[in-house]
């Protein structure tokens, strides 16, 4: 072979190798392109440490190093591994097996390199982790009637984010309900309740915020809010009601009601018909 | 033109060192590579299973002594990539990493450091034991992985997501060791598999991004290996059967005639020492280079492709 042909043969297989090498990358990379589309929705099971940023940020920021793993003492964190679809290598829990148990000094912040899990975050009590959700009303207990509260006793931020509130049993009629309310502006997501919950299924849960919250339409005003603000009725004030009623008759609406103020008309004659007082007879035969 | 020599096929890589200079000796930078691997693992593994907390964390970034911080710079790339602006302890480590890399060859780390490495030398030892040689046909350009490199940041800043994270064999691996695999097994076996049976150093020396990146710091790193006795070469190519980059070697020990330097400057180069081990010529030798000194920095100088 000449020198020629081998540098072009050469050439040739080349830019044969580096086609094929090119179209392999690529096929690689879309691949992988579309599995981190998937991948990317945490499941509803799966909770992100204390002070975790949003879910978009928190995958581009979380290097995967597993410290905060490291330096929870109550070893609650993971690393989700490649079968699950948690994105691989990133840390979560999972609130019916344990809980956070929202230590005071958070050590697994400080222990996060990269600010994944945010730093500005200091105290546990601002931590959201995600919201419980008294998902099951037909399988709490407390909604039969029966007295449990379990999830309210254990919760650590004990009375604020779940309240018990009581209702009248219909049921039994003569007792109350004890009933769990959480409340997002203190509930931290910590998943204790849910851990603790004596379902088999839990009827309590932790969810993350985008599935446990409604968002009223940004056009909504509640009109008692506004009153408040504004300090006043924001519209022309009321005028008195009228009430279309025939002369002599008036409405009260506090309480008392229709008011007939007619002059009473003189009683009307008694009519009868043969046999009709026979037939008011009632109950005899 | 340098004469072409084929290697014969009966012949094992490194015989004639072991007999020569003994089985020890002729392992010693292989031995001592495997420590290295092992001892970084075992005090990362000493915390959870001896609650010996040495080191924590794994090798995407970790805490040594509850002080020194190192980080991946690879991985903080990508983090940077998807939009992502980390604190400055990942910054500090990834740098302290980095500057150590620069001085010692930056895929030191795939030799002295990577737990894949000990997966595709197994790999590539088996192919040579079991006389499997070419493949499926398969023969991959060495710079695919520069474009796998180029992709996983391209899609990082695409999905705002480390995607290469997803499936990265080496983070996969020392992170599934020391905080549970699940079936991340079957992906570093498919990365065994591929070197054994599909591609001569497929994984290591042709598609790899890490090890791609980790190539670049090696532009200017002085610790190299240099073919200083390359007049004592007896053409026995038993290191080119065994260096899993051998396009690295070719233009230092043959390129005498032409004034070439013996240093071995080719950033692909491991430093792993496999040529010191198996030449019984004791051609080879770790030494310094200059940086930015060197002859056979262009990578055009090198044969970037061969087929297997
Ligand atoms: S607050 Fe405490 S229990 Fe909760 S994840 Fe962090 S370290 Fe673990
Ligand atoms: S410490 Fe931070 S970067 Fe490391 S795994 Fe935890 S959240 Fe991710
Ligand atoms: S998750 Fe449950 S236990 Fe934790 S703060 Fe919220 S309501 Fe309380
Ligand atoms: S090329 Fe990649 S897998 Fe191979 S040793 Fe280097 S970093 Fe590890």
């Amino acid at each position: 072979m000449s020198a020629q042909n081998k540098t072009a043969s050469n050439r040739r297989r080349f830019l044969k190798e580096s086609g094929r090498s090119l179209g392999i990358v690529m096929c690689l990379a879309l691949g992988l392109g579309v599995n981190s589309r998937q991948g990317r929705a945490l499941p509803a099971r799966a909770l992100r440490p204390p002070g975790a940023l949003p879910e978009d940020d928190f995958n581009a920021a979380c290097i995967r190093c597993g410290l905060c793993v490291r330096d929870c003492p109550f070893d609650i964190l993971h690393l989700a591994t490649p079968e699950q679809h948690i994105p691989t290598g990133t840390p979560y829990f999972i609130a019916r097996e344990k809980g956070c148990e929202m230590c005071e000094d958070i050590p697994c912040i400080p222990a996060c390199p990269t600010n994944a899990l945010n730093h500005d975050l200091t105290n546990i009590d601002d931590a959201r982790m995600g919201l419980a959700v008294l998902v099951d009303q037909e399988a709490c207990i407390a909604f039969q009637g029966l007295r449990c509260e379990v999830c309210f006793n254990i919760c650590p931020v004990r009375g604020e984010a779940i309240t018990l509130e009581y209702i009248h049993n219909q049921r039994s009629d003569k007792h109350a309900m004890f009933i769990p309310i959480v409340h997002s502006d203190s509930c931290t997501g910590c998943g204790k309740c849910e851990q603790a919950c004596i379902l088999d299924e839990t009827a309590i849960r932790v969810l993350p915020m985008a599935l446990a919250k409604g968002l009223l339409g940004k056009h909504y005003r509640l009109g008692w809010e506004q009153k408040q603000q504004a300090g006043g009725s924001m519209v022309t004030p009321d005028t008195e009601h009228k009430y279309n009623l025939p002369e002599g008759m008036r409405y009260d609406y506090d309480g008392v009601g229709l008011i007939d103020e007619r002059p009473a008309a003189a009683p009307e004659e008694a009519t009868s018909v043969p046999g009709l007082d026979v037939l008011n007879q009632k109950g005899k035969p | 033109m340098v004469k072409k020599l084929k290697q014969n096929p009966a012949r094992f890589p490194g015989a004639e060192a072991i007999e020569n200079k003994g089985w020890i000796k002729a392992h010693r930078w292989l031995l001592l590579r495997r420590l290295s691997q092992l001892s970084i693992l075992a005090l990362f593994l000493a915390g959870p299973l001896f609650g010996l907390w040495i080191v924590k964390g794994n090798i995407a970034s970790s805490l040594t002594f509850d002080i020194l911080p190192l980080s991946d710079p690879y991985i903080l790339l990508q983090s940077l990539a998807a939009g992502f602006v980390p604190t400055a302890t990942a910054f500090i480590g990834a740098a302290i990493v980095l500057a150590a890399y620069f001085f010692l060859g930056g895929r030191i780390y795939c030799s002295w450091v990577c737990p894949m490495n000990i997966v595709t030398d197994t790999a590539g030892w088996l192919r040579r034991k079991l006389g499997i040689s070419g493949g499926l046909g398969l023969s991959l350009s060495k710079q695919t992985r520069y474009w796998l490199l180029a992709s996983t940041l391209i899609l990082a800043a695409i999905t705002g997501t480390l995607v290469w994270e997803a499936v990265n064999p080496v983070t996969l691996l020392y992170r599934g060791i020391l905080y549970g695999m699940g079936l991340g097994w079957l992906l570093i076996l498919a990365v065994f598999l591929f070197d054994l049976l599909i591609s001569k150093n497929g994984w290591c020396g042709h598609l790899c991004p890490m090890g791609a990146f980790y190539s670049l710091p090696a532009l200017i790193s002085p610790v190299r290996i240099s073919a200083v006795k390359r007049e004592q070469c007896n053409d026995c190519m038993d290191c080119f059967a065994v260096c899993p980059e051998k396009q690295v070697i070719y233009t230092p020990l043959r390129g005498a005639d032409q004034g070439i330097s013996p240093v071995i400057s080719s950033p692909n180069c491991t430093n792993c020492g496999r040529c010191i081990d198996v030449c019984n010529e004791s051609v080879f030798q770790f030494g310094l280079q200059q940086p930015f000194k060197s002859k056979s920095l262009s990578p055009k100088k090198e044969v970037t492709h061969e087929s297997t």
